[in-house]
């Protein structure tokens, strides 16, 4: 099956700049599943998931995409399965907001020069998905912080893949637009894809995720269900501050304790 | 639309510019002469001007200024870094030296473009060997060996004017200010203009896809290291062939590619062909009225490039919100 894709990690050790993020982790994500990973700043995470994406070279161990080592497969290869969202870029982009969509056309490109009308349209799609069919043919970078990251998010929208990794995909997003990317990743963890995302807040996690992956700051990590990882007791060795838990109609919530 | 008409545009200002140069000189000749001489076959005076002294000298402006144009476009790709021009990785430095000490031995014109050409090979290796680390924050590593390697020439060649007789001071500064009276290997550098313009524009979706940042260019496909070491050598060959055209030209290579960006056109696939014919063209014109404002005189042409490129370029800044 074509769009059966499976993520796993076989024994990974990984380090950044001699600390260690997580040990001998073994984890799989699967199609249809949405893994959130939480954690303190500095714990990891960003790293984490660049390992996971194939920009970081593992310690030990090995990250497995379809069954293959990801470093013994091409970018290109790579990039045709699995989608990134960064959380910062360093690069300086002067075109438009559609031209930066179809960059995530790239890994499928088919013309020589340029892209083909089929391109388009599927940004052009990325673009009405994220709310941005307005800001279209500005300049990138005359939008502001929460306008580049749904510009950011419908590029990866417009890559098409099987797999998603999104490095805080609602920083910057005011509420309705964080209300708006959550329901766009839910429909894609309906279409089969798999979805992992560095997130900061609980509730989102606890809505949007089936699955967590928490990065203790000792090194430690924790991964399964949601609804069992979810704890206060979890939270508060993760965080390392006092939470308070309540409950509002129906739904577990989370805020700091004084 | 636009970058089509853009293109339209400046295929006529290159064919205009050409036909200017081939008009102008001691001997002005008027569009139908410069016509009559080139296809006439009478090889009268005036076929013997243009074929022998004018069409070479306007066809190695043409592609000097296209390749340091591409050059330009290639290195902003690779260091990400609007300031970068094809010298400032050092390429332009050996080349001086190499040039400026073999004419203090008094070697003659060949040897001296053989030994700017060394020069210029040594100052590559040399730059790629110890700056060259593929990677997001490595680019700066690269930025600055280059910058270090271009002080380092900058200082031998202000010692070997020094050390120069003062007869010889005077050719050593034209060819510092960068000069097209002397052309060398014209075939092959537009041999090296149209082979690597071709390959770049085919690729061009990459290049605009690595503007976006390394990590980014990484997770869309790209093999990064493969194509910073492959935007290096191709702006390392585009400069040492312009270098050998006009020595050290400068103004062309890092403002050509923003003159096109200003004008609302960043797309690799239009920015390479359009700097190209931009850079092109515009070097012709410099060279022309620079042999032939104060003729019999010759004016060195990058003192054109920059006086005719400030306004311009200060113009679209300021136009542009």
């Amino acid at each position: 099956m074509v769009f059966e894709m499976e993520l796993q990690t076989n024994n990974l050790t990984v380090s950044m700049g001699g600390k260690i993020i997580c040990r001998d982790l073994d984890f799989a994500m699967r199609p249809g599943e949405c893994w959130g990973v939480l954690g303190q700043n500095g714990a990891g995470k960003t790293t984490l998931l660049r390992t996971l994406a194939g920009l970081h070279a593992p310690q030990a161990g090995a990250v497995n995409l379809d069954g293959k080592p990801l470093q013994a497969q091409s970018r290109h290869e790579v990039a045709r399965s699995l989608a990134v969202l960064l959380q910062s870029e360093s690069g300086e982009f002067w075109g438009s907001v559609l031209d930066y969509v179809l960059l995530g056309r790239f890994p499928h490109r088919t013309a020589l020069f340029g892209y083909s009308a089929a391109d388009e349209a599927i940004a052009q799609q990325a673009l009405a998905q994220m709310e941005l069919l307005p800001l279209a043919q500005r300049p990138l970078n005359t939008l502001s912080g929460g306008e580049r990251q749904r510009a950011a998010m419908a590029q990866a929208l417009a890559q098409q893949t099987r797999g998603y990794l999104l490095d805080e995909p609602l920083q910057h997003l005011d509420l309705r637009h964080q209300l708006q990317a959550m329901r766009v990743f839910g429909q894609l963890k309906q279409q089969g894809k798999a979805v992992l995302m560095v997130l900061h807040d609980t509730l989102w996690a606890q809505r949007c995720c089936d699955h967590l992956l928490l990065l203790f700051p000792d090194g430690r990590t924790l991964h399964g269900a949601a609804h069992e990882l979810l704890t206060r007791d979890h939270l508060e060795a993760l965080y390392q501050c006092p939470l308070r838990e309540l409950m509002v109609e129906g739904e577990r919530c989370f805020v700091p304790g004084v | 639309m636009f970058p089509r008409i853009l293109f339209f545009l400046l295929s006529c200002v290159t064919l205009l510019s050409l036909v200017f140069g081939l008009m102008s000189g001691s001997l002005p000749l008027p569009p139908g002469e410069v016509w009559h001489a080139l296809w006439g076959g009478d090889g009268g005076t005036a076929a013997e001007v243009l074929w022998q002294l004018r069409l070479p000298r306007v066809l190695a402006a043409f592609a000097c200024g296209g390749l340091l144009s591409l050059a330009g476009v290639l290195l902003q790709a690779l260091l990400r870094n609007p300031l970068a021009d094809p010298y400032i990785l050092g390429i332009s430095g050996g080349a001086a030296v190499g040039a400026l000490a073999a004419m203090l031995l008094g070697a003659g014109l060949s040897a001296t473009q053989f030994s700017s050409l060394g020069g210029a090979l040594l100052a590559i290796v040399a730059v790629f060997g110890l700056g060259f680390r593929s990677g997001e924050r490595n680019i700066y590593r690269l930025l600055l060996t280059g910058v270090v390697v271009s002080a380092g020439c900058g200082a031998l060649v202000s010692l070997l004017l020094t050390l120069a007789q003062f007869e010889q001071v005077k050719g050593m500064l034209f060819w510092l200010m960068g000069d097209l009276s002397q052309p060398q290997g014209l075939p092959l550098a537009w041999l090296v203009l149209l082979a690597v313009g071709l390959c770049a524009t085919i690729f061009s979706g990459g290049l605009d896809v690595l503007a976006g940042g390394l990590d980014k260019a990484a997770a869309l496909g790209v093999a990064v290291a493969r194509w910073q070491m492959a935007l290096y050598f191709a702006a390392a060959l585009l400069t040492v062939a312009a270098l050998q055209l006009g020595g050290s030209i400068g103004f062309v290579g890092l403002m050509m590619p923003h003159a096109i960006r200003l004008l609302g056109v960043s797309a690799h696939r239009w920015l390479i062909p359009l700097s190209v014919l931009l850079g092109g063209s515009f070097l012709v014109c410099a060279d022309t009225l620079a042999r032939t404002l104060w003729s019999p005189l010759q004016l060195p042409v990058g003192v054109f490039t920059a006086l005719l490129g400030v306004p311009v370029l200060l113009w679209l800044l300021g136009r542009r919100r």
